[in-house]
């Protein structure tokens, strides 16, 4: 069998279409980004439910990104970053006097890319949010 | 090498049964581990904060489990109710070892 530098390129686009169709329907993730998430969950599948991320849609430093997370009913909240060198970010636990299960802080995202957060509620049921923040670094618009 | 230095906000006053919101920062550079020294080119050893816990009047009310994609000089906030007079009290956690605190009292009135 003989290929043209074509039918190279055609063959990696159809592998890239089937990657993506074995994809999860919650949002495509990386390996690492989802063996970071069924660590979490103890290997169930996160649905979808009531927490909100909030995210910059454009954040012009990734090296400190304000995010958000508010999940009435949460006992964690896990925030995962897609495409960052290591996936895990920060697992945050709330204890019985932290009334609104929410938190804030700054992290840093290496590109653009999805931010998830993961939520355990206290009946044991996983739900997850994934928001797309697009990253310019040095200012180059985007 | 900077100095590590906790910063919160806390207020001194509350009713009881408020629901308070506290921010926290604390100077610390988060060398990722990930970064390379300009002249020798090698890796510059991860030193991050990799816990936070704050808890009042030793009940643990928030707590977070840190990586290295946290900002440097980690900010954290949170809401909290206050039952009564009481201590927050503030922890942090270095890789090297060293633990950072601090601690702020709210009076009921």
């Amino acid at each position: 069998m003989h290929f043209t530098r074509r039918d190279i390129g055609r063959l990696g686009i159809g592998a890239a279409a089937m990657a993506a169709l074995g994809a999860t329907p919650a949002a495509a993730m990386t390996d690492e980004t989802r063996a970071a998430i069924m660590d979490f969950t103890g290997g169930v599948e996160p649905g979808a439910g009531d927490i909100m991320l909030n995210t910059p849609e454009i954040a012009e430093n990734g090296s400190t990104v304000p995010v958000d997370v508010t999940c009435d009913g949460a006992r964690r909240i896990m925030l995962v970053a897609d495409g960052n060198p290591n996936p895990g970010v920060a697992t945050f636990e709330f204890g019985r006097l932290c009334p609104s299960r929410s938190a804030a802080t700054r992290i840093r995202l290496a590109a653009t890319q999805d931010v998830i957060a993961v939520a355990e509620m206290e009946d044991g049921r996983f739900i997850m949010v994934a928001n797309t923040v697009k990253v310019t670094i040095g200012g180059c618009g985007g | 090498m900077a100095k590590v230095r906790p910063r919160v906000r806390v207020p001194k006053k509350a009713s009881a049964g408020d629901v308070i919101t506290i921010k926290t920062l604390i100077s610390h550079p988060m060398e990722s581990g990930q970064r390379k020294d300009r002249k020798t080119g090698e890796l510059i050893p991860r030193k991050i904060i990799n816990h936070f816990t704050a808890s009042f009047n030793g009940e643990v009310v928030f707590d977070a489990a840190i990586e290295p994609a946290v900002s440097a000089n980690p900010y954290f906030s949170f809401a909290m109710v206050v039952p009564e007079s009481g201590t927050v009290a503030f922890k942090w956690v270095d890789d090297d070892g060293s633990i950072y605190t601090e601690e702020k009292s709210i009076t009921v009135e």
